[in-house]
């Protein structure tokens, strides 16, 4: 296939299947038990320079925890794949932990308005940018689950998104029609987090699992955070409900309303008033540094950061929006 | 009842495109609400998708993110990115419903950055899956208020394909043929794009609107319908409906 054209868009990542195939080669299979604390998993797992992917869509079951130990363990010089990234993107850029990022969506918070702080990250210079689109970073990541080095698309061609982007135009051999050519990305390391997980890693999401089951098999480490536990006896008892297997899994961490402030499909539903105390204190650079100091760098745990934040109470509020329970039907706050 | 906002035009006149049967990729605020005003009034049948993939629900109330839980609530298949998009691409999808930055005269639009991109004055969000849904949704269409600097003939960046330099520019850069921007939907008028220029055209005024106050709040030359329409204001019933059944806490109906 001849290449026609090429966008001059970074490649932040190899898209050698073979150097995948070495790594997933060595990685151990064993079914073992991988429970650990967010702070132990980020510790072994998250490395300065890394390139990091984030699960779920932007204020929507992300793992919430692992973006905040990843600012309290201060890893620098991160690649960052921002696909479908609002809040978690918030979280990283306040912590300036990452300096280049392919981007699909990022800064926005779709209707709630623009991260002011993660704006002027993104204009300072700091980081060097390669453009996509949402599906364009979907596809990225299917070429890596299925361990080749590019998938045709149809979309980017003719705009500046193809310019800026790592993607390539050529001519499809059977119909002669223009294809573009997405570079598989393999991230070093990704978090996801998922409803329930057995201590081996096995996973189960309801609802919507976004492009979360394509990374989980593209990335080289992962760290699954989950709501509940579960027996491994539950996993086996149906094994059609696991859609994240156990050896893809390096730790699994047990996080109760770990996508809080984001939303979890069935668990929870979003805080908006925390959303919006976010975008407000980042309008001015002091008053971000001290809410960070507050909600992440001073606090020991993200059960703390729950607490801090209306803690039990709250969760049931949220707990009940989720569920659409009414007043009417027992939806009043305890005394 | 009051008389209507010009937000209650845009969804209005957005909500009557959409006929029964149709499939439409839509986003969060206006698009959602102009789908759901679609399928409460003349289109019970509209297949709604969400790029996170969310495919059919029956929204209880306007979601916040297209990947929230709303998105899928009682609906048939809660999926992923690659199966919506997909979809489109195989040609399943009729509609989508975009907006930008900037827009020139035909249908490209920007929400990447304003400035030049090594050194923007404004870094916006980014593509998002608006160049995937222009590309592979068989007709766009863009819902947004119309002034001189967001219709503008020097565009600082190409996010999303329209008919990129008129003509044949577009099933030139190879995209799928047949697709590209349908409708315009601003505060004042309805544009379409003519047939061989692709030129957005002005096709329908707003009530209260006159061609003149469309064409001083655009930056490039319109072309304008030989037969100039005049949009129907929402009707008792639409407006009825969007008040207290699309957005009753007035999120995006409150806007304007």
């Amino acid at each position: 296939m001849d290449v026609v054209e090429r966008g001059r868009g970074e490649l932040f990542t190899s898209p050698d299947p073979d150097e995948a195939r070495e790594f997933f080669r060595s990685k151990n299979k064993s079914l073992v038990p991988k429970v650990m604390s967010v702070r132990e998993a980020v510790e072994r797992f998250v490395r300065d320079g890394d390139y990091l992917a984030i699960g779920g869509f932007g204020a929507n079951r992300i793992p919430t925890s692992v973006c905040h130990e990843i600012l309290r363990q201060k890893r620098r010089g991160l690649g960052f794949l921002g696909h479908t990234s609002t809040h978690d993107f918030q979280i990283l850029a306040a912590g300036e932990v990452f300096d280049r990022c392919d981007v699909a969506y990022v800064v926005g918070l779709e209707a709630r308005g623009l991260s002011p702080n993660a704006r002027r990250y993104m204009e300072s210079g700091k980081v060097r940018i390669t453009e996509n689109s949402n599906y364009g970073l979907s596809l990225r990541l299917k070429a890596a689950a299925m361990g080749l080095p590019f998938l045709p698309g149809r979309h980017l061609m003719g705009t500046d998104t193809f310019v800026h982007s790592p993607a390539s135009v050529t001519t499809c051999p059977y119909t002669g029609k223009k294809l573009v050519l997405q570079p598989a990305v393999y991230p070093d390391v990704a978090a996801i987090h998922v409803h329930e997980a057995d201590v081996y890693g096995n996973c189960r999401v309801r609802g919507i699992h976004i492009s979360d089951l394509d990374l989980a098999r593209a990335a080289k480490r992962l760290i699954i955070t989950c709501e509940r536990l579960v027996h491994s006896d539950e996993i086996r008892s149906d094994p059609t409900r696991t859609s994240i297997p156990y050896y893809l899994v390096d730790a699994v961490c047990e996080v109760r309303y770990g996508g809080y402030p984001g939303c979890m499909a069935h668990e929870y539903f979003s805080d908006e008033e925390h959303l919006r105390q976010w975008l407000d204190v980042e309008r001015d650079p002091e008053a971000l540094a001290a809410f960070l100091q507050a909600n992440i760098y001073g606090v020991a745990d993200f059960s703390q950061y729950l607490e801090l934040n209306g803690g039990m109470r709250k969760m049931s509020r949220l707990r009940r929006m989720e569920l659409r329970i009414r007043a009417e039907e027992g939806n009043h706050d305890e005394a | 009842m009051t008389k209507h906002n010009v937000m209650e035009q845009m969804i209005c006149a957005a909500a009557r495109l959409l006929e029964n049967g149709a499939t439409v990729a839509v986003g969060t605020g206006a698009p959602c609400a102009a789908a759901m005003l679609a399928q409460k009034t003349h289109a019970p049948d509209l297949l709604v998708l969400f790029e996170a993939g969310g495919v059919a629900p029956i929204l209880p109330e306007m979601p916040i993110s297209v990947g929230d839980s709303r998105t899928f609530f009682k609906g048939v298949m809660a999926t992923g990115m690659c199966e919506i998009m997909e979809t489109c691409q195989r040609g399943l999808v009729d509609y989508t419903f975009l907006g930008g930055a900037q827009i020139d005269m035909y249908g490209n639009l920007n929400s990447t950055v304003i400035g030049p991109h090594d050194r923007p004055r404004v870094r916006l969000p980014g593509s998002g899956g608006a160049n995937d849904f222009a590309s592979f949704c068989w007709r766009t269409m863009v819902i947004t208020p119309q002034d001189k600097r967001r219709f503008t003939q020097q565009m600082d960046y190409v996010t999303t394909p329209g008919y990129l330099t008129g003509g044949n520019a577009r099933a030139e850069a190879g995209l799928p043929p047949g697709t590209g921007p349908y409708r315009v939907i601003t505060n004042m008028a309805i544009m379409d794009f003519e047939e061989t220029t692709h030129r957005m055209r002005v096709i329908s005024l707003h009530p209260g609107f006159t061609i003149e106050q469309v064409i001083d709040n655009c930056g490039f030359e319109l072309l304008v319908a030989d037969r100039l329409e005049h949009t129907a204001p929402p009707t008792p019933e639409e407006l009825e409906i969007l008040r207290s059944e699309v957005d009753p806490a007035g999120y995006i109906i409150g806007r304007a």
